[in-house]
């Protein structure tokens, strides 16, 4: 299967792409000690493409909507280089993976340094974190599994992903939400609506547990 | 629950690691990616590469090293030393590091932790402080390897960078640091009250309860430790697991077995204790 990491130009994209082939592959980081058997199962093979234009997503059967720089630069970004690929992923023909900020551009509106529309596939604002906490939450933090879902098959209740993000999603409809982090409030760390899925945490540096959630996208788009 | 952050530091002269893991038979003992893939595997949640090669001609051997670590490692990293400028701050962003750790250069031009923050994000951004004891209650700023004094009050330099867009804080005492004594709790506690980011506490780091003492009466968010990972003495795994009996939130991974005690495999390059630089 094809994969397209959607580059908006706002920072390397080596740790997203390496992330994707070590789930396709399973070659991940084997314990030491523990036998041949315990190697990571492999997922479904995977072709990334960086894609800077849409032309070059086109044929993509999955996306990847990476996580990095400021709401507003991203937005602007993927709305001018990515319209037909949007679209797409709003009809339901690619399935999505949006990861941190990429989660955040998925939703309606955020108020990160001012007020910018992002896509709208699922509807809800992103918020900046309570002052109580400190900013930005930044570090492994471990999940409550609200529902089933896609990603967090073989995840175990409170296992724990690398996060850093200053602002958070909320959702219209909190049955979007297939796992949550608390941090002052309880933040999405998953969601899915159909074949739009979304994590607040990076699954590329969260070591053995982030490889199987990217799996599961992969499983779940290879249909 | 939000986790603390246990991050071994590995220092880096021209490309090769001169303070690593020494007891475990890696391929390449002097390799960066294999110390931190081996650090990786033993529950670390992050890697700070401490670059501290003299000459400044060193940057594209830096730059190397960071794409080579970013390619295999599935935790984030850190880069500093030698950043000096706007330009060393995108090129190593660019070639995958995570975040970069900028000392002297952020006391210098305090405006280069903004154009970073403004540009890559905060979380991006580490400001590392050397901070010695200069009477009652009060720390004195430190650059230039600790070589340089500079007048500045620590907290008040925390405080400051954390305005001008830091994401985080990499304290580091210049008593402790090195005397496997403990870290500087004081210090520790009253710069992590002070700001509203992240505070990686390090140097003194002796054993595992000088880490819990840090990230609970120090109020660290996270502890940097070298020596004690370094010599095998403990490996990540056992000391989150004595973090945890004690109630400290820790990310616990599988606790490979303790690595066999020998000589360091493979030609070592300048492996050893005499370490020019970086106590740690």
């Amino acid at each position: 299967m094809r994969v397209a990491v959607l580059d908006m130009g706002l920072g390397n994209l080596l740790s997203i792409r390496r992330g994707i082939e070590r789930a396709s592959t399973g070659k991940g980081v084997p314990s030491p000690g523990a036998g041949a058997g315990s190697r990571p199962q492999a997922g479904p093979s995977a072709e990334v493409t960086i894609a800077q234009r849409d032309s070059e997503a086109h044929s993509a059967d999955a996306i990847v909507i990476p996580g990095v720089g400021a709401f507003r630069d991203g937005a602007l970004a993927i709305m001018e280089r990515f319209g037909g690929t949007v679209e797409r992923i709003r009809k339901g023909e690619a399935p999505a993976l949006g990861i941190c900020l990429g989660m955040q551009l998925l939703f309606t509106r955020s108020f990160e340094g001012g007020e910018y529309l992002g896509l709208n596939l699922i509807p809800g604002d992103v918020v900046k974190l309570p002052a109580a906490v400190k900013v930005p939450h930044m570090g492994w933090n471990s999940i409550r599994i609200l529902r089933e879902g896609v990603l967090v098959r073989g995840i175990p209740d409170g296992e724990h992903f690398y996060f850093v993000h200053s602002y958070y999603c909320r959702p219209e409809d909190w049955g979007v939400a297939v796992a949550e982090a608390e941090y002052g409030v309880p933040i999405p760390a998953i969601v899915e609506k159909g074949a739009i899925f979304g994590t607040q945490f990076h699954p590329e540096k969260s070591g053995e547990a982030g490889r199987l959630v990217i799996r599961n996208f992969l499983e779940a788009a290879k249909r | 629950m939000l986790t603390k952050r246990i991050i071994p530091c590995l220092d880096v002269d021209r490309g090769r690691v001169v303070k690593g893991i020494r007891f475990v038979n890696l391929r390449d003992a002097g390799d960066p990616v294999e110390q931190a893939l081996e650090y990786e595997r033993q529950g670390a949640d992050e890697i700070v590469f401490l670059d501290i090669t003299a000459s400044s001609d060193n940057r594209e051997t830096v730059i190397d090293m960071v794409r080579k670590t970013a390619y295999e490692l599935s935790i984030p990293f850190t880069v500093g030393g030698g950043i000096r400028s706007y330009s060393d701050v995108r090129r190593t962003l660019m070639a995958g590091a995570d975040k970069v750790s900028l000392n002297t250069a952020a006391v210098q031009n305090p405006s280069l932790i903004k154009e970073g923050a403004e540009i890559f994000g905060s979380q991006c951004i580490v400001v590392a402080i050397d901070a010695k004891r200069a009477g009652e209650g009060k720390w004195e700023v430190y650059t230039h390897g600790g070589r340089r004094a500079t007048g500045m009050d620590a907290i008040e330099w925390a405080s400051k960078a954390e305005e001008m867009g830091a994401g985080e804080i990499l304290l580091t005492s210049m008593d402790f640091d090195g005397s496997k004594d403990g870290y500087d709790l004081e210090l520790t506690r009253r710069v992590s009250e002070s700001v509203n980011i992240p505070v990686i506490a390090s140097g003194g780091a002796g054993n595992p309860a000088h880490i819990y003492e840090a990230l609970t009466a120090g109020k660290a968010d996270a502890a940097l430790a070298a020596s004690i990972f370094h010599y095998a003495e403990y490996t990540v795994g056992e000391v989150k697991a004595y973090l945890m009996e004690r109630g400290v939130p820790v990310r616990v991974v599988p606790i490979p077995p303790k690595p066999e005690k020998g000589l360091p495999s493979g030609s070592p390059g300048g492996v050893g204790e005499d370490a020019k630089a970086g106590k740690r």
